[in-house]
């Protein structure tokens, strides 16, 4: 099977509508970053405190932002999950502040959700949120005057047991009666009736903690640019040494093409920078980079073989010999990322998300800008070299155009 | 090249060997096999849950320590040798960068008494530094290569004693160590997979757990300003003035304490918690036998006085000396078992030599690390099913060559992962599929080559020879950038970023060998078997 058998587009033709949409794509990327006052930053370039929490349904927020508000200082931001597989989940966020008062939010946010939305006052246990040790220590006793007999190992293996059956999905932490956990091998009504007079379930469960304090945020912003920069530096001195310092070039501004475009399409669509993120927009620049040097080679390959040939013609026929690999690639490594936008969950969002807008971008950029700017600066090195040299090259030009046939005949 | 089509197998045969040994080593049961997979292929704290912590010793704390006990020792022996003071001050450094400013002000030395000071001062206390700033007054100023001393002591012991809270707690496979450069960087990394009450084990390792038991001289007093109005303003020679906090109905109070404790925390042997008479919750402790014997020849001698419990600088409880004790005391007042057990957790640990700051905190729960797997799992499958198909529709029989290429790369990042006991994150997972685009990516350059050599009218053989050797650079290329890019993410970069790093790097290796090296073989075993092949499957 092939899709592409000796075809023969001309590319270069079309290089300005696609250059001039690239340019569009920038400019409202771009834009779009100034008119919202900057990126969005996830916590760890912002800083502060921050908390995801599963509720058991919708979140009621305004509830939590009221019992919040007069528990921490300064602004508490109470945010629902966009997309629709976690919208019962939410994440609650401060803004940032020196270490100790967030460490003092941090453990105010835990204290008021357990006071606001558990029982703390029947002395009973969260199950939804309690610690394995915490479990096995509530339960050793009553277990042993309900004459329900186990060795600690037991003891141990069966609470394990029960808190990996709350946290594994569907129920994701949250289980919504104690008769659930049924389910699990060893439990019997006596053990579910111990849990029921020592354990309630509040009707969340808080799935993670993030702190990140002045200190820490500064070392992870530098550290975060820096990677960038030394990356693409060392990329761009990798394909000078092998191509043409051109190529470099070429290939580096259509990196930074990709990046833009990409970033500002975060902005556009209101998305988080996180530091993962960061990650995927250099795997996208890995990949881009990819995509170029593929074509590269080929054009580096054919200058050998077709030295007569117009380098316009030259690229449009290198472009077209790849394409078959180019749609392939791009298509099979299109499809990894697909899935990991549907199936990677909440977590993986951003950097899944940067990778589709990416890949897309990465392929179209190889042919309609790193190409392009290859030519035009042998166009112009090629016409100063014509001016400096006067009338004599013109007629090698001309005697170019009828030798062009022949060669690509033996080039086929 | 063809000729040794058996030689390259071989190679083939035991690397896959090697690596499914690395991955699920000698199972015996099904059991087992599972058991060797889970220890073999280490999950990050963001897949299994748990917590990582990046805290700040205050080593201001310890310089000043340090210039709290040279003042006193400095005020013994000026008093022994007669030279008069009129007062020595230290100035109060508040933060980590402040800390080498810490510096001794002494006032009021008579004229005629200075060399007999400066000798004194060079004799006992050289790790400071003399400066006169008039002719009776003068700073003294830590030695720097006293202070990195110091600092650097206090760094470490933290370390120890964190290490030693944290191995109490029975969590598996903890991780406490120095973050950043030793000497200048003052943090300490804390990894604790599978903790599953970060809140609370962040309250274990920040106690100071600085206890003391002094003897009571006076009180209680109301507040400190009634303490101090009835003493005449200043403190009486050899005392202190502490706190203790209020509790049930009883509203807080100070208390004058003899300077000297009679008991420290270095003193206890053991800790544990209990309850007492009502069924109230305290914690136990007793001493080692040299500080049994101090504090049964004290409490003989002060039958009838009191003694004071002094936990990090507030008093715990106030008690009168019934009889002669030997060798346990008790600390009351407790609100529950797992604070009274925290407590002679922290106890038996030992105290930190100087108080700590959280800096960073991403605490994992299980429910999300399950979540997470899940999520990585269905997503690489669904991933490679995809991936699979398409090479076996576009490329037929040579789609095989390429998915069994893909098939031993995934084994050998694993076993990689597992050899250089590397850990998986969920980037690291991220790190995994790409490595999957790429492998496809060699094979579709290569396959796409043999192809045009094919069009172009070259037979099988050397069609294959053309292909392979036509796209070796172009891999090269794609390759060496990506790593290239690598290195610097992982030299860089910082948490999820190195561990996306680390898979590609691996993956990407793999790949060469997988994609270049065994997809060669292949072809060469099938077209060495028969000579004459009209048609290839590509």
């Amino acid at each position: 099977m092939q899709i592409f058998k000796n075809t023969n587009f001309d590319f270069l033709r079309y290089k300005w509508p696609f250059i001039g949409a690239s340019l569009v794509l920038s400019v409202a990327g771009i834009t779009s970053i100034i008119f919202h006052g900057g990126l969005k930053y996830g916590i760890d370039f912002k800083e502060g405190t921050q908390m995801t929490v599963k509720w058991n349904g919708a979140p009621p927020q305004n509830k939590i932002r009221a019992a919040l508000s007069s528990k921490i200082r300064g602004e508490v931001s109470v945010q629902p999950f966009t997309d629709i597989a976690s919208k019962d989940q939410l994440v609650i966020g401060t803004e940032k502040m020196p270490e100790q008062q967030m460490n003092a939010a941090r453990k105010a946010m835990q204290e008021t959700l357990e006071n606001t939305f558990g029982q703390p006052q029947s002395g009973k246990l969260d199950f939804n949120n309690a610690g394995l040790s915490e479990l096995i220590d509530r339960i050793t006793v009553p277990l042993q005057q309900a004459n329900v007999q186990l060795s600690d190992q037991q003891l141990r293996q069966l609470a394990s047991d029960m808190l990996t059956f709350k946290n594994t999905p569907p129920r994701s932490g949250i289980i919504t009666g104690f008769d659930q956990l049924t389910a699990v091998p060893g439990v019997n009504s006596a053990i579910i009736g111990v849990l029921k007079q020592q354990c309630y379930l509040a009707p969340f469960s808080i799935r993670d903690v993030v702190m990140v304090g002045p200190k820490v945020g500064a070392e992870l912003r530098t550290k975060a640019v820096l990677a960038t920069l030394y990356a693409l530096g060392g990329m761009l001195v990798y394909i000078a040494f092998r191509f043409e310092w051109i190529y470099g070039v070429a290939a580096v501004v259509a990196c930074f093409h990709d990046t833009i475009i990409t970033i500002g399409l975060f902005s556009l669509f209101n998305k988080e920078i996180t530091l993962t993120v960061i990650a995927a927009l250099l795997t996208l620049v890995g990949y881009s980079m990819n995509d170029t040097i593929v074509i590269f080679d080929r054009i580096r390959e054919n200058l050998k073989i077709l030295r007569r040939e117009p380098l316009e013609s030259l690229i449009n026929k290198s472009v077209n010999q790849t394409l078959s690999r180019t749609v392939m690639t791009s298509g099979l490594t299109f499809l990894t990322v697909i899935a990991l936008f549907l199936f990677g969950g909440p977590v993986l969002h951003g950097f899944s998300f940067a990778l589709v807008v990416g890949i897309m971008i990465g392929t179209y950029s190889s042919v309609f800008v790193a190409s392009p700017i290859v030519l035009f600066w042998h166009n112009w090195a090629d016409s100063r070299k014509r001016m400096v040299a006067g009338p004599v090259s013109a007629p090698a030009v001309a005697k170019a155009q009828p030798v062009r046939k022949g060669t690509t005949k033996v080039g086929r | 090249m063809r000729k040794n089509v058996t030689g390259r197998t071989i190679v083939i045969i035991v690397t896959i060997l090697v690596c499914v040994f690395g991955i699920i080593g000698f199972p015996k049961s099904k059991d087992a096999l599972v058991d060797n997979v889970r220890r073999n292929i280490r999950l990050g704290l963001d897949l299994k849950g748990g917590s990582h912590l990046v805290l700040q010793v205050k080593v201001q704390d310890a310089v000043k320590a340090e210039a709290e006990q040279t003042m006193e020792r400095m005020k013994d022996e000026m008093r022994k040798q007669s030279i008069d003071y009129a007062s020595i001050d230290r100035n109060d450094p508040n933060t980590v960068e402040d800390a080498d400013k810490i510096e001794i002000d002494v006032k009021g030395v008579p004229p005629a008494k200075t060399t007999a000071f400066r000798n004194l001062i060079n004799e006992h206390f050289s790790q400071w530094i003399l400066t006169p700033v008039s002719s009776t007054d003068y700073r003294m100023t830590l030695r720097p290569t006293e202070l990195v001393t110091l600092k650097r002591d206090t760094v470490d012991r933290s370390i120890q004693t964190i290490s030693n809270r944290i191995n109490q707690l029975g969590l598996t496979e903890p991780t406490v160590q120095q973050y950043g450069e030793s000497g200048t960087q003052f943090e300490i990394l804390v990894e604790l997979p599978g903790v599953d009450d970060p809140a609370r084990v962040k309250e274990i390792m920040q106690t100071t757990a600085q206890l003391e038991i002094d003897d009571v001289k006076e009180g209680p007093f109301v507040s400190r300003e009634a303490a101090l109005s009835q003493k005449g303003g200043i403190l009486p020679l050899n005392t202190k003035l502490k706190h203790e906090p209020s509790h049930g109905d009883r509203g807080e109070s100070w208390y004058l304490l003899g300077k000297t404790p009679i008991v420290r925390g270095t003193d206890l042997r053991n800790a544990r918690a209990g309850q007492d008479e009502f069924r109230k919750w305290e914690t136990n402790f007793t001493l080692s036998p040299d500080a049994g014997k101090r504090f049964a020849r004290f409490t003989e001698s002060n039958i009838g006085n009191r003694l004071a419990v002094v936990m990090d600088d507030q008093i715990r409880s106030v008690a009168t000396i019934q009889a002669r004790i030997e060798d346990s005391g008790r600390i009351t007042n407790i609100g529950s078992e797992q604070e009274a057990s925290d407590l002679a957790l922290v106890l038996r640990a030992g105290a930190l030599p100087a108080g700590i700051d959280f800096l960073y905190e991403n605490s994992v729960g299980p429910s999300l690390g399950a979540d997470s797997i899940h999520a990585g799992i269905v997503a690489g499958l669904a991933g490679l099913a995809a991936v699979i198909v398409v090479m076996l529709v576009y490329y037929k029989r040579s789609g095989v060559n390429a998915v069994l290429a893909l098939a031993l790369n995934t084994v050998i990042l694993l076993a990689a992962l597992s050899y250089f006991k590397a850990v998986l994150t969920l980037p690291g997972i991220a790190g995994v599929i790409l490595t999957i685009g790429m492998a496809v990516d060699s094979n579709v350059l290569i396959f796409e080559r043999i192809r045009e050599e094919l069009r172009a009218g070259k037979a099988i053989v050397s069609a294959v020879d053309a292909g392979f050797s036509k796209a070796w650079w172009t891999i090269v290329d794609t390759h060496v950038t990506t790593v290239v890019s690598c290195a610097f993410l992982f030299i860089f970069g910082e948490g999820p970023v190195r561990g996306f790093a680390v898979t590609l790097t691996i993956g990407l290796i793999a790949n060469v060998f997988t994609a270049v090296f065994v997809s060669k073989v292949i072809f060469d075993y099938e077209l060495s078997g028969r000579r004459q092949l009209a048609e290839l499957s590509i």
